[in-house]
């Protein structure tokens, strides 16, 4: 199972329109994916129409008195299924936090997500927005580290220092893979920015997604642009950036 | 129709069915068609010939698709029981093995040394309909099956099928649909499942083979048409093996038509007295002559199935040196095999059926009983004869038994190997007129008899084999020294197992005629002759 993870410290740069999309294509491809939205927000799970509730809230899910097994929900699409938002996420800070539970607070969303294994090919967290306890233990789950970066030089600067932060993990380190999100391809310094960092970085894709209206109608389509759109600009920018992605095919 | 779905059968035309669901749903849900899953369906359903997987509960199909097929096992009421990738071509002939992997591992031992065999194919259009919440959301899918079968003469549609496939963490909504559907005119919950429809509609009877003898006999049939009515249906399993002998399928075609031989020379000589004159005599001969054409190959078969746990016995030897001795196996079955066929293609043998079958038939059918050497008035009914024969056959074993010591020659205990057989035939030609606990018990305890002087001779027979089919690979300079130094030593083990049979033959034939034994054959006796 790989665990794939779309986090930034900052909101509204195209985590989750990233999320949804990537997580879409990969069941595309037949791999069984699941899709965990973790933003107490629920934009995922309002983008596939599903409630963002689970019985017992986040509480329920972190001391193990509810298996994530019994919240997930199937989406519309063939291998494709939501582990769904609820407020109470907002306080996992504080259930994660909780002494005297194994394992250490930041390895226990990892180990709830080890039992999925068995069903699931492919997982994708969609984070919060935030440095926190649920930031932690979502990049010490993770396989790769999917970072959205809108074109300024405070985003590069950001990317720099998750990155420090990633490395100085021990033991098992997520791959940070960063993207270029909502580039609008008339600005100058968009142009600049994507095309120096892709010269200089080699963890930053090639595939840069384009700011286009097309994937914001994703909240009135409530569906991701990649299936109710499949031959537009916007979607073939998702084709690409999950190819740059997934995993090679095993020889 | 995917497995483990809750099914039903859509009445009405093709034009109605649409507005049937339409009128059935509209209060619960939105309905979407789904043309994008809408395909085409290519299913065979697979069988051994004597319907394993049918009598076990399962359900094995064949799902072809563009780029690879899978096999699905199901359980009768189609929930899914085990599946795996496999070729996408469509199976047409008999199989011994599939591929490895889960629906492999949960059928080999039930299925084996059977072969699989396609027992009916479906061409079915596809559709999905899609139930949506308030939200738009899909909460449920209803599958539509609309399937053309066709069997080895015919054809057939079957009424469309409806399956509701849940969505994961909705199962409340497909609940609701289901209730919706159950009270919805033109609807009804598939009473069977597909597979069992398409057999239905190519008017198979599943499980309709049996190598048991299961004869329609009743307690007041006169004697001569219950031993016709027995003979006539040995006859249907010789006959219904024939065809999977000449093909070669599998070898339990060829041990079905053996048997049903071995039975028929049975009744011959213990119950054909009350037939005709001279018509036991006649065809005695003639089945002897039927049972000795099956030997070789038989002995051969029963080499080559048992050959890879023979070969892991070998203690000294290695279980490569005897690769000569399968191969050389497999020459000589071939030659057998084409020995065979050409006497079950023979003008005698189309002969001997057809006349066989003429006179039983006569017998089972003529209104007035017909004298007998022994009865020349009043023929004895069903009930007289079974309870008089297995009496006699079973005072005839036990003092045959009793008379064996330590010190008899094997041929007593072969010869008492043959009574045992003829016991074991007797009860099971009138089964249908002994009580069924009474049944099982007696047969038990002769089959504990049986199957130790089955060992004890079998392993005599096979080692006087050994020697033969040794001289025979050394005339021929078929395989080197290692291989007969393994059959050598092949020998010496089946020369131990006999001589255990032999040893624990005085503790089983003690078991089969202590008192607690003849009580539970007299018990079977008394109640037999009702």
């Amino acid at each position: 199972m790989k665990i794939y993870a779309t986090y930034n410290i900052k909101g509204g740069v195209g985590k989750t329109t990233a999320a949804v999309n990537l997580a879409y294509l990969s069941a595309a491809d037949g791999a069984r994916t699941l899709l965990w939205d973790l933003d107490p927000q629920g934009a995922a799970s309002f983008l596939f129409r599903i409630k963002p509730r689970v019985k017992g809230g986040g509480q329920a899910l972190i001391r193990g008195t509810k298996t994530l097994d019994g919240a997930i929900k199937g989406t519309d699409f063939d291998c494709l299924d939501l582990l769904p938002a609820d407020f109470t996420y907002r306080n996992m800070d504080l259930l994660l936090g909780k002494k005297g539970t194994h394992p250490e607070p930041t390895h226990r969303i990892a180990h709830l997500l080890q039992p999925m294994a068995a069903e699931y090919d492919t997982v994708f967290l969609d984070c919060p927005p935030s440095i926190s306890l649920v930031s932690e233990n979502v990049l010490h789950a993770t396989d790769i580290l999917v970072v959205p970066l809108i074109p300024t030089t405070l985003s590069v600067r950001t990317l720099d220092q998750l990155t420090d932060f990633v490395a100085g993990f021990d033991g098992r380190r997520p791959q940070v893979r960063a993207f270029f999100s909502m580039v609008d391809g008339r600005k100058r310094l968009h142009r600049d920015i994507t095309a120096d960092l892709r010269a200089q970085r080699s963890d930053v894709a090639q595939t840069a997604i384009p700011a286009l209206s097309l994937i914001e109608r994703m909240s009135i389509e409530r569906a991701p642009v990649t299936a109710f759109a499949p031959r537009s600009q916007a979607a073939r920018a998702y084709q690409s950036l999950w190819d740059e992605l997934r995993p090679a095919p095993a020889p | 129709m995917a497995p483990g779905l809750q099914e039903y059968v859509l009445g009405g035309g093709e034009e109605n069915r649409g507005a049937t669901l339409r009128d059935a749903l509209a209060s619960a849900f939105s309905i979407v068609a789904d043309p994008g899953s809408t395909g085409v369906r290519r299913l065979t359903w697979l069988d051994t010939f004597d319907w394993r997987l049918y009598r076990a509960g399962l359900v094995l199909a064949h799902e072809q698709a563009r780029r690879a097929g899978r096999l699905l096992l199901t359980a009768s009421d189609g929930s899914l029981v085990a599946e795996q990738p496999a070729p996408a071509a469509q199976p047409r002939r008999p199989c011994l093995e599939l591929p490895a992997g889960p629906v492999w591992d949960r059928i080999a031992a039930l299925v084996r040394p059977r072969a699989l065999l396609p027992m009916a194919r479906a061409v079915s259009t596809v559709s999905v309909i899609r139930l949506l919440n308030a939200d738009g959301k899909t909460v449920a899918r209803l599958v539509t099956d609309a399937a053309r079968v066709t069997g080895d003469t015919c054809e057939a549609d079957l009424p469309v099928r409806v399956a509701i496939a849940e969505v994961r963490g909705y199962p409340g909504q497909a609940r609701r649909a289901a209730r919706l559907l159950s009270d919805a005119p033109g609807v009804s919950p598939a009473a069977e499942s597909a597979f069992a429809a398409a057999l239905q509609a190519l008017r198979r009877r599943p499980g309709g083979y049996s190598g048991g003898v299961d004869a329609e006999i009743t307690a007041s049939m006169p004697a001569p048409v219950a031993v016709a009515s027995l003979l006539l249906r040995l006859l249907d399993t010789m006959e219904q093996n024939i065809d999977g002998v000449l093909r070669d399928i599998d070898t339990e075609f060829l041990h079905d038509l053996r048997v049903s031989v071995r039975r028929t020379r049975s009744a011959i000589k213990l119950l054909g007295d009350v037939l005709p004159a001279g018509l036991a005599d006649q065809y005695a001969a003639e089945f002897k002559w039927l049972g000795d054409l099956t030997t070789p190959t038989r002995d051969l078969d029963v080499y080559l199935l048992g050959f890879d746990a023979m070969a892991a016995s070998l203690v000294a030897a290695k279980p490569a040196d005897l690769e000569p001795f399968r191969a050389f196996l497999v020459r000589r079955r071939a030659r057998e095999v084409r020995r065979l066929s050409a006497a079950l293609r023979s003008p005698r043998f189309r002969t001997v059926t057809e006349h066989w079958r003429k006179a039983l038939v006569e017998v089972r059918d003529a209104r007035t009983p017909r004298k007998t050497k022994n009865s020349p008035n009043h023929p004895p009914t069903a009930a007289d004869l079974a309870a008089s024969r297995t009496e006699r056959a079973h005072r005839r074993i036990v003092a045959q038994g009793r008379a064996i010591d330590q010190n008899s020659a094997p041929e007593s205990l072969h010869d008492l190997r043959k009574r045992g057989k003829e016991l074991r035939y007797l009860l099971e030609f009138f089964a249908p007129l002994h009580d069924p606990v009474a049944y099982r018990k007696a047969v038990s305890d002769l089959k504990q008899l049986q199957d130790v002087l089955g060992e004890f001779q079998d392993s005599e027979v096979q080692r006087d084999e050994i020697h033969a089919l040794a001289d025979a690979i050394m005339a021929e300079r078929a395989a080197p020294a290692a291989t007969l130094l393994a059959m050598g030593e092949l020998a010496a083990q089946l020369a131990v197992g006999q001589a255990e049979a032999r040893a624990d033959f005085s503790r089983r034939f003690a078991t089969f005629a202590s008192p607690a034994g003849l009580q539970r054959f007299n018990t079977l006796l008394g109640q037999g002759d009702r």
